[in-house]
């Protein structure tokens, strides 16, 4: 199996590889769209800003490549934390900008749903599964994963939510759409339960 | 409900691990890669590696060594030390760190931060604060404490936050290595004035001192090194202790 992460020059990617590889896949970081046409699964990793990423992600050609790899011949795709909101129709940060829409939501700063904590959301959290998921196979409802944002993902439709965190507010931790998904904490550095959840992405 | 968190500090200096009193009198306890492996098994809340041999020799980080370090990290791995420009926090990143620390650059070049939060987002950018208590007053140092400057800690702090950092790291100068707690009123200015969270650092002998940073100072983690170095107290049974004064803290993961 192909695991490819995808590069578009923001991403910690370091950290996502190696925890695909402790799993026992060798992940490829790919920089051009072209590379993902031998691509079994994709991982969309992320840090920085919703408007920077999709100006990038536009500018070296991802968005025609990920649509095609993911929407026409159904690869599986992983988006993390940025990655993840990504997925979404569009975003606020950065002005107004549109997202790859793989599935329907906007992505919002936290301070906008109402959260009055401190800002960003920095650490372990205990997550709760919602609905029918795949990626939380085996693991229990209300284990801890490492979150580092400011924006949170509301999907148009709840039946795309497939885990909450509480954060003062209650906040999207992870999206389900068929081949499509996205997990706002950080799997790669969630410990035993992060490697469980992305050894559940690989196995789909 | 979000954890605090414990996070174990490596000091790296040369080729191993240091740790000193208030700035100084370093002393040898190891080696980097086996005391990560070591946090990594034992699933520690996060770990911190700061270079403070990159200011005073003016090389290019070592990024060979940070991939070998991240290789066997998975728990958020937050790297500093000598940081100064886009091309290294992007290099640093692509090698596997997960947060970016700024400390001597904050004074020298302070749109770096702005540029940094940008790019790569606030939630990875740390900014770091090194205080020391001169004639009563709470003063700023750079370059792993040995150059006074100008700022206040305050002020700095909520420059930082302006500028985009995502957390803020405060180092007491003074208590660092002293092991006789953490100095509360300055951990406390800090948390008052600032919305981002705040990792109190300096001064951890026991777990009563971690408590009173959390409870007493605001903290939302707290960093400590010589604690963990010099004594037989690990982070594990730090949680334990602050889940019995209430604090939530994260303890294992569930089968």
């Amino acid at each position: 199996m192909k695991v490819q992460l995808i590069d578009y020059g923001m991403g910690n990617l370091g950290s996502v590889k190696t925890a695909v590889g402790l799993l026992g896949f060798n992940a490829d970081i790919v920089s051009m769209p072209k590379s993902i046409e031998s691509a079994d699964k994709l991982i969309l990793p992320g840090v920085g800003s919703f408007n920077d990423a999709m100006v990038e992600l536009k500018d070296h050609g991802w968005i025609d490549a990920i649509e095609e790899h993911v929407i026409v011949k159904q690869k599986p795709i992983l988006g993390i934390c940025l990655g993840m909101q990504l997925l979404a129709s569009h975003g606020e940060e950065g002005g107004t900008t549109q997202g790859l829409n793989l599935i329907p939501g906007v992505v919002k700063h936290l301070r906008d749903l109402g959260c009055g904590e401190r800002i960003p959301h920095v650490g372990w959290n205990d997550t709760y599964v919602k609905n029918n998921s795949s990626l939380f196979f085996k693991i229990p409802s209300g284990n801890d994963f490492f979150y580092v944002h400011s924006y949170g993902f509301i999907p148009a439709n709840s039946i795309h939510v497939s885990s909450v965190v509480n954060y003062d507010q209650e906040i999207v931790a992870s999206v389900e759409s068929n081949n499509v998904f996205g997990t706002q904490f950080h799997p790669e550095k969630s410990s035993k339960a992060g490697l469980q959840l992305l050894k559940n992405f690989l196995d789909f | 409900m979000l954890k605090v968190r414990i996070i174990p500090t490596l000091l790296w200096k040369n080729f191993g691990l240091v740790k000193g009193v208030s700035f100084e009198s370093w002393r040898r306890v190891g080696t980097v890669l086996p005391a990560i492996k070591v946090y990594n098994s034992r699933d520690v809340d996060e770990l911190f590696l700061l270079d403070i041999s990159a200011n005073q020799d003016l090389y290019d980080l070592d990024y060979d060594s940070i991939n070998d370090f991240s290789n066997y990290c998975f728990v958020p791995f937050s790297v500093g030390g000598g940081i100064r420009s886009l091309d290294q926090i992007r290099k640093l990143l692509r090698v596997g760190a997960d947060k970016i620390s700024l400390n001597s650059v904050i004074y020298e070049n302070p749109s770096l931060i702005d540029e940094a939060a940008k790019k790569f987002g606030t939630q990875c950018i740390v900014g770091s604060i090194d205080v020391k208590l001169v004639n009563g007053n709470y003063v700023c140092f750079s370059h792993s404490g040995t150059r006074l400057t100008k700022s206040e800690p305050v002020s700095l702090a909520r420059e930082l936050q302006d500028r985009g950092v995502g957390e803020i790291l405060i180092t007491s100068i003074d208590k660092d290595g002293t092991m006789e707690g953490y100095d509360i009123d300055l951990i406390k200015k800090i948390t008052e004035n600032v919305n981002v969270p705040v990792i109190a650092s300096g001064g951890a002998g026991n777990y009563e001192h971690m408590c009173s940073a959390i409870l007493d100072g605001g903290a939302s983690a707290v960093a400590a090194a010589s604690i963990f170095h010099f004594t037989e107290q690990t982070p594990m049974e730090a949680k334990t202790f602050l889940q019995s004064k209430g604090i939530p803290v994260r303890l294992t993961y569930k089968d």
